[in-house]
């Protein structure tokens, strides 16, 4: 489902490049949950905002697919349209606009641009109700304003809720536990779960804790270091890291 | 009472006025001023939506007896030189509302200049103005209030902040504040800032194409100006026009 090969990035601009990710290759099926662990500075929050399209990243070398489709090649919006999620590791708030607008104009445009007719109000606020009803979310809060007074939890939470409206074919995941305490956990796990547990769909799951991996139980883990996939295998693999470190892993 | 010629540059209220397209109009345009008396008591709210593609130039006088309330709500989208200027005089107890927009591109200047006179104790008053431009478009409010000697008690605030979606366009901000009496409360801000990319990217990484995604934040952005107009048609009204003139602004 996703293929990435060989994947080059900097951040930094033109001018100044830093290179951060150096020849990634990972390919990651349908009906998997795939995570990535990693210490810091390795590249996975990079990983996931070049697999965004996140201006500031430029790809140097490598290519990325997506269902055959030539991501890279692809606008941020163009690429939510074609099934791909991005949860940000610190959402962003966005004064002055309420979670019920953004979500339905976001949903609508990703269908209008798959030739899918637009969901009305009313069939709109009932697929936001089951979704936060799922995460636990009190609906009052989706019609507040974008991320605005959530907490650190909250955000996180709220990140599930529009994943779970806008129905994302693969998930790529950039800490979305950090900041949640031992229930948001569960409830955000048993999230991922029950939106993206399905054989046509798949997960890529950066975490640098087991914890979460407890309750979503992927299918393989990875290690990123410096850039690359320095080793790849079941979940097994990141109760060894939690237990003996990155550096005696990768040793 | 005609005057003999026009004014300068150098005049305080017309600093940063487009003197070629006050020539456009001519010396008679400025003995064009509306009266508007409000009774003790009595409210007043007016909606407006100003600007074509030929210099304009709208001058309210506006007395407010005591206890009374004026509400101003304008939609400044000139495609010319277009200038909205309110004289307003307060008596005992009345407020002044005023939320502005000036919205547009091109290299016209489209501006507010407001001069708001507390002459009695506890009146309040409140003007919000937002301006969002491109091009090498300008925005301008000028805003000047006095509070007579005897006029404790009073309330005045005024808040400016202005979108510039691309270098070139600007905005300018005059507070003026004559305070004689020294029991009052007057606030002043202004602030000029770019679009909020990580807003943007998110909103664009949950669907929305750039323009839709800058319309929405460009929304809430003005929305401020806005706020206290109840009127959910006039609202609806004021805020479309000035959507309307964002279409073709730089993404």
């Amino acid at each position: 489902m996703l293929e990435i090969t060989n994947l080059h990035a900097t951040v930094g601009g033109p001018d100044n490049p830093t290179p951060i990710l150096k020849g990634l290759t990972l390919h990651v099926p349908a009906g998997e949950i795939h995570a990535i662990m990693g210490p810091n500075g390795a590249g996975k929050s990079t990983l996931a905002n070049v697999l965004g399209g996140k201006p500031g990243y430029d790809v140097t070398a490598g290519s990325v697919t997506f269902n055959g489709q030539d991501l890279l090649s692809l606008e941020p919006h163009e690429r939510a349209a074609a099934g791909l999620f991005l949860g940000f590791q610190y959402p962003v708030e966005i004064p002055g606009v309420s979670n019920v607008q953004f979500l339905r104009e976001a949903l609508n445009a990703q269908r209008k641009a798959r030739g899918e007719e637009p969901l009305s109000g009313g069939e709109f606020l009932k697929l936001a109700k089951d979704k936060a009803a799922l995460l636990q979310m009190d609906m009052d809060m989706l019609k507040r304003q974008v991320n605005v007074g959530f907490s650190g939890g909250e955000k996180k939470r709220a990140e599930m809720v529009q994943m779970g409206i806008l129905g994302p074919r693969f998930a790529v995941l950039d800490e979305t536990d950090s900041g949640l305490d031992i229930d948001a956990l569960r409830i955000v796990g048993a999230g991922i779960n029950s939106i993206m547990r399905a054989p046509d769909k798949a997960v890529l799951l950066i975490t640098h804790y087991q914890r979460l991996l407890d309750v979503v139980k992927p299918d393989k883990v990875s290690v990123l270091a410096d850039g690359r996939i320095v080793e790849t295998g079941g979940p097994e693999l990141a109760l060894r890291l939690e237990a003996e470190g990155y550096d005696a892993v990768m040793a | 009472m005609t005057l003999a010629t026009l004014p300068t540059r150098r005049d305080e209220a017309w600093r940063y006025a487009d003197m070629d397209g006050l020539a456009r109009l001519g010396v008679a345009a400025l003995d064009q001023w509306q009266a508007i008396d409000v009774g003790a008591g009595e409210s007043v709210t007016r909606c407006l939506i100003v600007g074509s593609d030929a210099p304009e130039l709208h001058r309210f006088r506006v007395t407010l007896g005591e206890g009374a309330r004026a509400a101003f709500f304008v939609t400044n989208a000139g495609q010319d030189y277009t200038r909205v200027e309110m004289e307003v005089h307060l008596a005992k107890g009345a407020h002044f509302e005023f939320g502005g927009v000036t919205i547009g591109g091109g290299d016209s200047t489209r501006e507010f200049v407001t001069q708001v006179v507390h002459a009695e104790p506890e009146a309040t008053s409140n003007q919000t103005v937002r301006a969002v431009h491109w091009n090498t478009g300008t925005g301008n409010f000028l805003g000047e209030i006095k509070v007579a000697r005897h006029a404790q008690k009073t309330d005045a605030a005024q808040d400016f902040k202005a979108l510039l979606l691309e270098a070139g366009a600007s905005a300018n901000a005059v507070p003026q504040l004559e305070i004689f009496a020294d029991d009052v409360k007057c606030a002043h801000g202004a602030t000029v800032g770019e679009l909020d990319e990580a807003a943007r990217f998110y909103m664009m990484a949950r669907g929305l194409d750039p323009a839709t995604a800058q319309r929405l934040l460009v929304q809430a952005f003005i929305g401020d100006a806005f706020v206290a107009l109840d009127d959910a048609d006039e609202h609806a009204r004021l805020l479309d026009a000035a959507l309307s003139a964002l279409e073709g602004a730089r993404l």
